[in-house]
């Protein structure tokens, strides 16, 4: 009959353990000391990532697969983890000074930061699609609540509602194509999809994965699903549209290389189609309709859009290599949005944030450091050499080329020239316009992110190999 | 005539269908958005135990139940949010929530 149960090795899974078990005690914390605990659950969330990063770190090499195949702690999860980390805890250093001035200091916050960074590990590491529902679900929900924490703040509440319809509805859609993937190949694990296909697809799978896709798009916030992203990033607090940029974006993107590369690699031919569209569309929305906005967040939203579709250029690849590309892109993607959103909580006058870009106006002249550091940030987002933004873009469309995906690449080239107008238009507004109303001095914790960020971006080429091999191991370990 | 898989799965396409034009067509109310999405959600449990079944495998239905349990979650969140949106703008009119655009 049934196998004796066998408590599964839970090593494998320690850092999640910790996030889980430190999320509830933070809540206990909370509940038993009330509103005024703010500060010591936020000191103690800054505890549980990094023990959680510790023991990341602590975890042999090598594949590891737990709790009935559902869950695989490989090189790939590894890396794609740490980075989903660092953006958490960045986006929760970033958060302190602003939650203060806005009088947003809840306890809640910090909690569902810990949960929706439970939630993306989860996400990266699942192989079965019930466990990559469960994880995502459990980011999201987290993610909605974190949208709508300006609870008196209509706008921060319209983005949460928009961001709980729209989401719900791509969950939705996954889970039906999930569903019609279950069916058509008669298991829900990504292995055990690859092995039933045998490289022929048959319409209800395809059908199926085109609905995944459709939910997974949602998520990375891909044309023709990224309506969202705009609308959140504005509404929500800004400290919040950082966290959403950075970490949950690489959670969902290591989702979606997974499920492709590893359920899927038989059918590349099938679902290339899809994931060039989607890559050719973002990069082109992100170019174009980012040119006419006045209000930085909105901006970097759509920015944040194009380089969803540049990073899945990599993907269309479904090469080792393009992987490579996608991991390295994703990581120093992060480090210039976590730079950006530092900059964009910089623009306070007193108590208050302002958001459009004519307020950079003279910054050179004011504020040097910021300007100067945001100037060599935006290079990089274009993409020039010798910034970090170059190698990123360089990685992707080499694989792209090797893949004989020409057409792709050209494209992506032609947008990031496009995308190179309204970011240097920033540029030319810091550093060329009549000084506007100077901004109050930056917090410590501001300065640090904005230097470390800028550092790392100017000097990345000097020492491109540790990420780059890292992540060429981490690439390998899913073919 | 036998009910077979085939019959479930376009119930289930028809109800999911149902859902997805009840938020885009629907411009009255959000709560109807809620009941929607419950929809979609429940076409998909009806084809996850219909392919359990015709698969004869329990995984389908491990599924659904989970599905449930996250969906019974996703209203509570759901309606907590449309609870303090209607206190700051004292409608759920779909074609209100438009503060934000461009």
């Amino acid at each position: 009959m049934n196998a004796p149960f066998v408590m599964p090795a839970l090593g494998p899974i320690l850092p999640e353990l910790v996030l889980a078990v430190g999320a509830l005690v933070l809540v206990l914390i909370g509940a038993l000391r009330g509103e005024k605990s703010y500060g010591l659950v936020n000191g103690l969330a800054f505890v549980v990532l990094a023990l959680a990063a510790a023991a990341l770190v602590a975890q042999p090499a090598g594949k590891v697969l737990v709790f009935g195949d559902s869950f695989s702690v490989d090189g790939f999860a590894r890396i794609m983890k740490a980075i989903a980390l660092l953006g958490s805890a960045v986006a929760l250093v970033l958060s302190v000074d602003y939650l203060r001035r806005e009088n947003l200091t809840r306890f809640e916050y910090p909690i569902l930061i810990v949960l929706a960074t439970l939630g993306m590990m989860m996400m990266i590491s699942a192989n079965d699609l019930i466990a990559l529902y469960l994880g995502l679900e459990l980011q999201s929900l987290a993610a909605y609540v974190i949208a709508a924490i300006h609870r008196d703040n209509v706008r921060s509440s319209e983005a949460g509602l928009k961001y709980f319809v729209l989401g719900a509805l791509s969950s939705g859609m996954l889970l039906y194509g999930s569903s019609l993937v279950y069916g058509f190949a008669g298991t829900v694990s990504f292995p055990g999809i690859a092995a039933a296909l045998q490289g022929q697809s048959s319409l209800g799978v395809i059908l199926g994965l085109v609905f995944v896709s459709a939910g997974l798009a949602f998520k990375i916030s891909a044309v023709p699903f990224h309506m969202w992203t705009p609308d959140v990033y504005e509404g929500a607090p800004t400290p919040v549209a950082a966290f959403f940029a950075a970490a949950p974006k690489v959670a969902a993107m290591a989702m979606t290389v997974r499920i492709f590369i590893v359920a899927f690699p038989g059918i590349v031919g099938d679902w290339r189609q899809i994931v060039v569209f989607i890559s050719i569309a973002s990069m082109a929305l992100g170019a174009f309709a980012a040119i006419g906005q006045r209000n930085i967040k909105r901006l970097m939203a759509y920015s944040s859009i194009g380089h969803v579709g540049f990073a899945l250029v990599g993907l269309a690849a479904g090469t080792a290599q393009g992987v490579n590309g996608v991991i390295v892109y994703m990581a120093i993607y992060v480090v210039m949005t976590l730079g950006t959103f530092a900059i964009i909580l910089g623009m306070r006058r007193g108590d208050t944030y302002v958001e459009t870009i004519d307020d950079l106006a003279g910054l050179s002249r004011s504020q040097p450091f910021m300007a100067y550091a945001f100037g060599a940030i935006l290079f990089s987002l274009t993409g020039i050499p010798p910034l970090a933004g170059f190698f990123a873009k360089f990685y992707v469309f080499a694989a792209a080329i090797e893949a004989k995906l020409f057409a792709l690449a050209v494209i992506g080239v032609v947008t990031s020239v496009v995308s190179a107008y309204y970011y240097l238009r920033i540029v030319k507004i810091m550093f060329f316009d009549e000084p506007a109303q100077s901004f109050s001095p930056l917090t410590p914790a501001l300065k640090t992110v904005i230097a470390v960020s800028t550092i790392a971006i100017a000097l990345f080429w000097l020492a491109p190999a540790p990420l780059v091999s890292a992540a060429n191991a981490a690439a390998r370990s899913l073919f | 005539m036998a009910i077979g898989l085939t019959h479930y799965l376009v119930v289930a396409a028809i109800l999911f269908t149902l859902g997805v034009l009840g938020i885009f067509i629907n411009r009255k109310n959000v709560i109807v958005i809620m009941m929607s999405i419950e929809l979609i959600l429940l076409a998909v449990n009806i084809n996850l135990v219909a392919f359990s079944t015709h698969l004869n495998d329990i995984t389908g239905q491990v599924f659904a139940l989970l599905v449930l349990t996250v969906a019974a979650a996703e209203a509570a969140i759901g309606l907590a949010i449309l609870v303090v949106y209607f206190r700051n703008r004292g409608t759920i009119a779909v074609d209100d929530i438009n503060m934000m655009k461009g």
